[in-house]
């Protein structure tokens, strides 16, 4: 059972590192900044969202379980919101 | 398995530290911004690995403290764009 | 082979190139950007030092109140330095300022190179102090920041009251009295009062819960205030709240609350428990809590303040 957890966490973790790979990638080589804000929001959402999903079942207690995902909704609304402000600034043509 | 976590993380860190080159190119200042953010992110995530490899207690709500506080310098930076547009309005 | 050792040069290594690099970058908003960089690596440094404490200082005040700072001063330079192009100091100054800069750095890296070895330490001191009488707490830090070198914590929180109120004198006469500038735009963006209303009750939550826990965990007053101070800004930053008048009475109040209680069970424990800033053993803790407690008030009320800067005259900037 325990070894089919940590086939688990290996997964996820794995494909966690992924995403912030291809985020950092993304925020190097794309042309533009709404391109770029792009590739940063998959690092941010999935990367983190994954590495959180990994360790869920390492946590020892309930409330370590809800601070990893407490941290995750925080980045998450973060993310979310400051994506969209970004977004609109450089749509009006700010920088 | 506790190394692996903890190359993960290390995996994690240098890859978004090799993101901070957008603060040498820019070209604009919202492009230096998101690669702190992607920083930010980076580090909460080899935070928590770290926490959970080393059982240090703490570390995760190091990483409590560094999520509530993600979107901070943006929400002052975006403030500073909306402060001149007004002001090159008038 | 272990992975750690190689981490922790890598991560040696990042922090001093990126350190380097801010002091030379050209371009302030990079040069500004990549200093909030930095305390993010150095949070990551202070854990792997095993100082979670110090850790979630950097976290707490890096993210929050000196990135809120930086990128206003950063900006508004940048404004003025339009103004001002052309501007640049004369050869005799910057000589100056770089032999002044090369001084202190040869000082300090003399000092260190001299170090009597073993160097000299107060550790045993102060880990015999905390768990000595007046102790009581689980987290040793926050028993030697309010047992062992409780003047000393005191004296900080004095020293923010003096930042806040050069941060005052800075205003114009005639403003005096009146609220500081607001921090956000007049009409903030929705996505920006939604954040705010979703950040602000939670991280209030979480800044108390730092505190509490840092009796026996990391954590602690300064933490769990910066946190706190980093939430009022928030709600300041979408206009959710505005920043006080400067004259409210709860304000002043709120300044001076931490060291004036600090100080006050200071000169009781010269009657209770015989000497000065000694607390009886069997009220220790709670006696430490007592005083955080305001410690956290004053710290909340007084890093916001800081960045809100000096009263401003105008209702609107």
């Amino acid at each position: 059972m325990s070894a089919l957890f940590d086939l688990f966490s290996f997964a996820a973790i794995g494909a966690g590192v992924f995403f912030f790979f291809a985020g950092t990638v993304g925020l190097i080589r794309f042309p533009d900044s709404l391109t770029r804000l792009h590739a940063l929001s998959k690092a941010d959402n999935l990367g983190l969202g994954l590495i959180v999903l990994g360790l869920l079942p390492r946590a020892d207690s309930a409330l370590a379980a809800f601070k990893l995902v407490l941290i995750w909704a925080l980045v998450l609304a973060s993310g979310a919101s400051t994506a969209q402000l970004i977004g609109r600034a450089l749509r009006r043509g700010q920088k | 398995m506790n190394e692996l976590l903890l190359a993960a993380a290390g995996l994690i860190v240098l890859t978004v530290a090799v993101g901070l080159a957008r603060i040498l190119r820019g070209p604009q200042d919202v492009d230096r911004l998101m690669a702190v953010q992607l920083l930010g992110t980076g580090g909460i995530a080899a935070l928590l690995l770290t926490a959970y490899a080393t059982r240090v207690p703490g570390v995760d709500d190091v990483a409590l403290g560094l999520a509530l506080l993600a979107a901070f310098t943006t929400m002052a930076f975006l403030n500073h764009l909306a402060a001149n547009e007004e002001e090159a309005d008038r | 082979m272990s992975v750690l050792p190689i981490l922790d040069v890598g991560l040696a290594f990042l922090v001093v190139g990126l350190a380097a690099w801010t002091v030379a970058a050209r371009n302030l908003f990079a040069s500004v950007v990549g200093y909030v960089a930095y305390g993010l690596l150095l949070a990551l440094v202070w854990i792997r030092l095993y100082a979670p404490d110090v850790a979630l200082t950097e976290a707490a005040v890096g993210g929050g109140v000196t990135g809120v700072l930086l990128i206003t001063a950063g900006k508004r330079l940048g404004a003025l330095e339009k103004d001002e192009a052309g501007a640049t100091p004369a050869l005799a100054l910057k000589i100056v300022a770089g032999a002044l800069a090369l001084f202190v750095a040869g000082a300090l890296a003399w000092v260190v190179v001299t170090l009597p070895d073993p160097a000299p330490t107060l550790a045993p001191a102060a880990a015999a102090a905390a768990d000595g009488p007046g102790a009581g707490l689980g987290n040793p830090i926050t028993a030697v920041l309010i047992s062992y070198r409780s003047f000393d914590t005191m004296l900080e929180k004095v020293v923010l009251i003096l930042a806040v109120i050069g941060v005052w004198s800075v205003g114009a006469d005639s403003a005096w009295g009146a609220a500081p500038a607001p921090l956000g735009r007049p009409q903030p963006a929705g996505a920006m009062v939604l954040l705010a209303q979703i950040l602000a009750p939670i991280g209030a939550l979480i800044g108390v819960h730092i505190f509490w826990v840092g009796a026996d965990a990391p954590g602690g007053a300064f933490q769990g205030g910066a946190l706190l101070a980093a939430m009022w800004m928030a709600a300041m930053m979408a206009r959710l709240t505005e920043p006080p008048r400067i004259d409210a009475r709860w304000l002043r109040l709120a300044l001076v609350a931490g060291p004036a209680v600090f100080l006050v069970i200071g000169f009781a424990g010269l009657g209770l428990a015989g000497d000065f800033f000694a607390f009886p053993p069997a009220f220790a803790k709670p006696l430490i809590l007592f005083i955080e407690t305001f410690m956290v008030l004053s710290i909340a009320v007084a890093l916001p303040l800081l960045v809100a800067g000096p009263p401003n005259g105008r209702s609107a900037r």
